[in-house]
């Protein structure tokens, strides 16, 4: 038939441009980078010249000389996951169900801090929390904290950044998956014999699984690459393996070990998001 | 013979019983104002310190002026960051508005050959360390000797915004009614006309949220853009940069006047929705 | 022959028409002609095939086999926008962000006719909500959505206007009031009018003509009164109003009827009303055809004796009893509350009798469950 053979077609011609466009952009540079990560410098060339060698020695020298930032990375990243599950799901939850009309401009509030940008914003953290605001010499004079205790520069201010930096991407996929469950499921699990807490174990969460997943995986992705939070909030003690590629690249111009770190780094996070993915037992994510 | 009313007994609750309850009521709500009291309390302190008659590096608070909002191109490079910082997002905008819509049609419109595998390629760069996208793409810009700057920081936000545009929009075609498409058809519209005035205008307010979520990424993004735009100074880059000598109360004054200006915005849009129903 | 589709008037002709999906066949070898001008109800349970076959004519979907024909034109693998053809679809399918008066005028609009203004503000006229021209499809009720969807597709003035389960999410009382409405509309516009529902009372209240669909395939078609008095098959007696089916056995001719045994007791019926194909059949009585009386009393017409009463509702109008017969049967009765006897105590003895005319004979090999248990509320597909 005539009729249906545009259709077979049109699929692929709408993907086209932006696939073709995705494969010289991400596809081919990570194949780059893949092959960048196995190489070693060209003997007597210049800083940043290098040869291929096949050098997956690369791999295990990096690891073993960072694993420290790799663990702290992936602690940090955790952490600040959870944090930003445990502030973010009870605001979703009040925004979808307890804020009756004035649901879309909370909404918009939830965003709204991303547009002062968040370079900005924790730099704004850092000097609330620094030696010069106000909120350090206060507990000093109150007793509650040690003349030489600080905030900054420690592990805690960096998961706080992160957490923080993060949250609306917790934010707002819990939002969306909250806002779907049809509240008179809620008011049937109490109907039914369940109590508040068994109402939320057996019913609420379960609805709101994919917000959850989705939420996790939008804030631990970028948290567990960021490195901003770190060289800002932290000191050289909280450093993460971010800001070892970083300066791998712009310091030291060691572009096969900040490849071999980088791909590390992507494929502890691949296989990490796969096994989650498969344990949450949630296929359609995107 | 029934009981005259007054004498009938009304029971009341107990004003402890009566508290536990309205808390019980309340506590989200309390809970909501700490969240979003957190969320703010550094946009308020950058909006505060953008009144700081600081000099040079902004600290300590010094005295109110009202000097950086009517000069805010004060600091050196700072507005030429700015105009950079916009002239990316645009970019970026538009190209990924297009490209990650055509692409959500395709997923969520058609079954074909490939689909899983293209909602994989969907999901493989919003997978992936921002660190690890920026910095490989530095490396293929090396390889072809290209130098980084405008272009390359351009085409490195498409990469990343595609994805978010594609699952906006996807999730708006997905709530649309099929038999809108086919009542059009019936209708005497032909595939052409069906779409230019049923499906795009439904869909609409999607790719304007994407498009908003694509520019506001590519605006606030740091850490692509510091591996590809070379030279070129950007707002974050500019504030990343200053960070290290005290930034200048400019950039809070820019910090604030964007957020000002996005709440308008969406406030703006919200009201004409409204309009438009009533 | 280049003739323009959109021009086609006439007949509505459904030649062997199959439709699969993969191993499923949704619709089996269906003919059907739906003459010029008539109210056609398509009828049958959830899952028969009824809101494929509509979308094939419609042009939503193509037939697997067969053509489907307007008047001489063959219009089965015309795009839906080149028939004209219109639909009231299920749930309405207004366009939300259009007004009222653009969602009408749509059509006209796509077919470059002038006088739009005119046109929608007389359909509008017609569904009486002028009024509510500049609204928006969400500011209105579902009974105005429903007319709107009708006003927008008959503004067309197409061939053929199939109704897709107009009707389904209205509630009752909108709903009677709604059928009487679309009656007289299709009669004042005169226009063809094919309607799909499960719901038999609605397809009888409006309907001229009536298919029963089952299993993608037609099980008889007529109007609603020879369906109901002279059903052919089980599913037909079963999902058309209730039926009483005993299983009995020719037992020769008297004249221009037949004279059957249902378990020793003789009884008679007409010739032309009885479908068996050998001597085994299944009489049908429907409930209300049935008079109960104390055994003993003299009744004309067929009688079944040794009936006890099993149950005894009271429904006002009338009142159904459960009469257990002494095969192990009960058989539904409903009686009119009109002749001033008190109704009958359950455990009594009663004599069961009817007009002969009114039986009908199925063939002995049908399942008399057919039509039964399927769910009148359920939705379509």
């Amino acid at each position: 038939m005539r009729a249906s053979l545009p259709k077979i077609k049109t699929p692929y011609l709408l993907l086209f441009p932006g696939f073709a466009f995705l494969f010289i952009f991400f596809i081919l540079p990570i194949i780059n980078l893949a092959q960048t990560s196995t190489q070693t410098p060209i003997a007597g060339g210049d800083t940043g010249q290098n040869e291929q060698t096949f050098a997956f020695s690369n791999y295990i020298n990096a690891f073993i000389e960072n694993r420290e930032q790799f663990g702290r990375s992936f602690v940090y990243a955790t952490l600040a996951t959870i944090f930003a599950l445990a502030i973010a799901y009870p605001l979703a939850y009040a925004i979808a169900f307890k804020s009756g009309k004035f649901k879309n401009i909370l909404l918009v509030l939830v965003v709204a801090p991303f547009f002062t940008s968040f370079l900005l914003r924790t730099i704004a953290w850092k000097q609330i929390l620094g030696e010069e605001g106000f909120v350090v010499p206060t507990l000093r004079n109150l007793n509650l904290m040690g003349q030489s205790t600080t905030i900054t520069s420690t592990s805690v201010a960096v998961v706080a950044g992160m957490t923080y930096n993060f949250l609306p991407f917790m934010t707002l996929p819990l939002y969306a998956s909250l806002e779907r469950i049809d509240p008179r499921t809620i008011e049937a699990s109490g109907d039914l014999y369940a109590n508040a807490i068994t109402t939320f174990r057996r019913v609420t969460l379960p609805l709101s699984l994919p917000g959850v997943v989705a939420g996790t995986l939008l804030t631990f992705i970028p948290a567990a690459g960021d490195y901003v939070n770190a060289a800002i909030l932290g000191s050289p003690n909280t450093k993460m393996i971010g800001n070892v590629i970083e300066s791998r690249y712009f310091k030291i111009v060691d572009y096969p070990t900040a490849a071999a770190l980088s791909f590390t780094l992507m494929a502890a996070i691949l296989i990490l998001v796969t096994l989650y993915i498969r344990r949450a037992g949630t296929e359609e994510l995107v | 013979m029934s009981t005259p009313l007054k004498t009938a007994f009304i029971p009341t609750i107990p004003i402890k019983a009566r508290f536990s309850r309205w808390f019980g009521r309340n506590l989200l709500r309390i809970y909501m104002i700490f969240g979003f009291t957190y969320l703010f309390i550094p946009v308020a302190y950058t909006f505060v310190f953008s009144f700081n008659d600081s000099g040079k590096s902004n600290l300590i608070w010094k005295g109110f002026t009202l000097d950086n909002w009517q000069n805010p191109c004060g600091a050196p490079q700072i507005c030429n960051a700015l105009g950079n910082s916009i002239k990316i997002g645009l970019l970026a905008t538009i190209f990924s508005t297009i490209l990650g819509t055509l692409i959500a049609f395709a997923i969520g419109r058609y079954h074909f050959r490939g689909r899983s595998s293209s909602n994989l390629l969907i999901f493989l760069p919003m997978a992936t360390p921002e660190i690890v996208l920026g910095a490989s793409l530095l490396s293929l810009f090396l390889v072809f000797k290209i130098n980084p700057g405008f272009w390359p920081t351009v085409i490195a936000h498409v990469v990343f915004c595609i994805s978010f545009v594609v699952v906006t929009v996807k999730a708006r075609i997905a709530s649309l009614d099929p038999r809108l498409e086919q009542a059009a058809m019936d209708l005497y519209a032909n595939e052409v006309e069906t779409f230019r005035r049923v499906t795009l205008p439904l869909v609409a307010p999607g790719i304007a949220g994407a498009a908003l979520l694509a520019f506001s990424l590519s605006f606030d993004d740091f850490i692509i853009t510091n591996f590809n735009s070379g030279t070129l100074i950007t707002f974050p880059k500019f504030v990343y940069v200053a960070a290290a000598r005290g930034i200048p109360a400019q950039a809070n004054v820019i910090g604030s006047g964007m957020f000002f200006l996005a709440l308008a915005l969406v406030i703006a849009v919200q009201i004409v929705n409204r309009k438009k129903i009533r | 022959m280049s003739v323009d589709p959109i021009t086609a008037r006439g007949d509505l002709r459904l030649t062997r028409i199959t439709k699969s999906y993969g191993e499923f066949t949704a619709v089996n070898d269906l003919s059907l002609t739906i003459p010029k001008g008539s109210f056609f109800a398509l009828l049958g349970p959830s899952g028969c095939g009824k809101t494929t076959t509509l979308r094939m004519v419609a042009g939503l979907e193509e037939p697997t086999v067969g053509s489907i024909h307007l008047g001489e034109t063959d219009i089965t693998t015309t795009r839906p926008y080149q028939r004209p053809i219109n639909t009231v679809f299920q749930n309405y399918a207004l366009f939300p962000h259009l007004t009222i008066f653009e969602n009408i005028a749509f059509g006209l609009r796509r077919r470059g006719i002038k006088d739009v203004k005119e046109r929608v503000d007389k359909v509008l006229t017609l569904v009486e909500l002028p009024h509510l021209a500049q609204r928006k499809p969400t500011q209105l009720s579902g009974g105005q959505q429903q007319r709107i969807a009708l006003a927008r597709a008959i503004v067309n003035r197409p061939a053929l206007l199939l109704l897709d389960e107009p009707l389904g999410a209205l509630d009752l009382k909108l709903r009677r009031q709604m059928q009487i409405e679309l009656k007289w509309i299709q009669r004042e516009v005169g226009l063809t009018f094919v309607h799909v529902t499960h719901d038999q009372e609605e397809a009888m209240t409006m309907a001229d003509t009536i298919a029963v669909m089952n299993e993608g395939k037609i099980e008889q078609m007529g109007t609603p009164a020879a369906l109901y008095d002279d059903p052919e098959t089980a599913f037909v007696a079963n999902f058309l109003g209730q039926s009483n089916l005993i299983k009995g056995k020719i037992d020769g001719a008297d004249g221009e009827n037949l004279v059957i045994d249902l378990y020793g007791q003789k009884i008679a019926m007409p010739k032309s009303r009885s479908h068996a194909i050998d001597t085994s059949l299944y009489a049908g009585i429907r409930p209300e055809k049935f008079r109960i009386t104390r055994t003993g009393s003299q009744v004309g017409g067929n009688t079944l004796t040794g009936g006890h009463i099993e149950d005894v509702s009271y429904i006002g109008v009338s009142t159904q009893y459960v009469v257990a017969m002494p095969w192990g049967q009960e058989l539904m009765v409903f009686e009119q509350n009109d002749d001033g006897v008190p109704p009958f105590n359950k455990g009594e003895e009663v004599l069961i009798s009817w007009e002969p005319n009114f039986t009908f004979g199925l063939r002995g090999d049908e399942d008399i469950e057919a039509g039964m248990e399927v769910n009148p509320q359920e939705l379509e597909e």
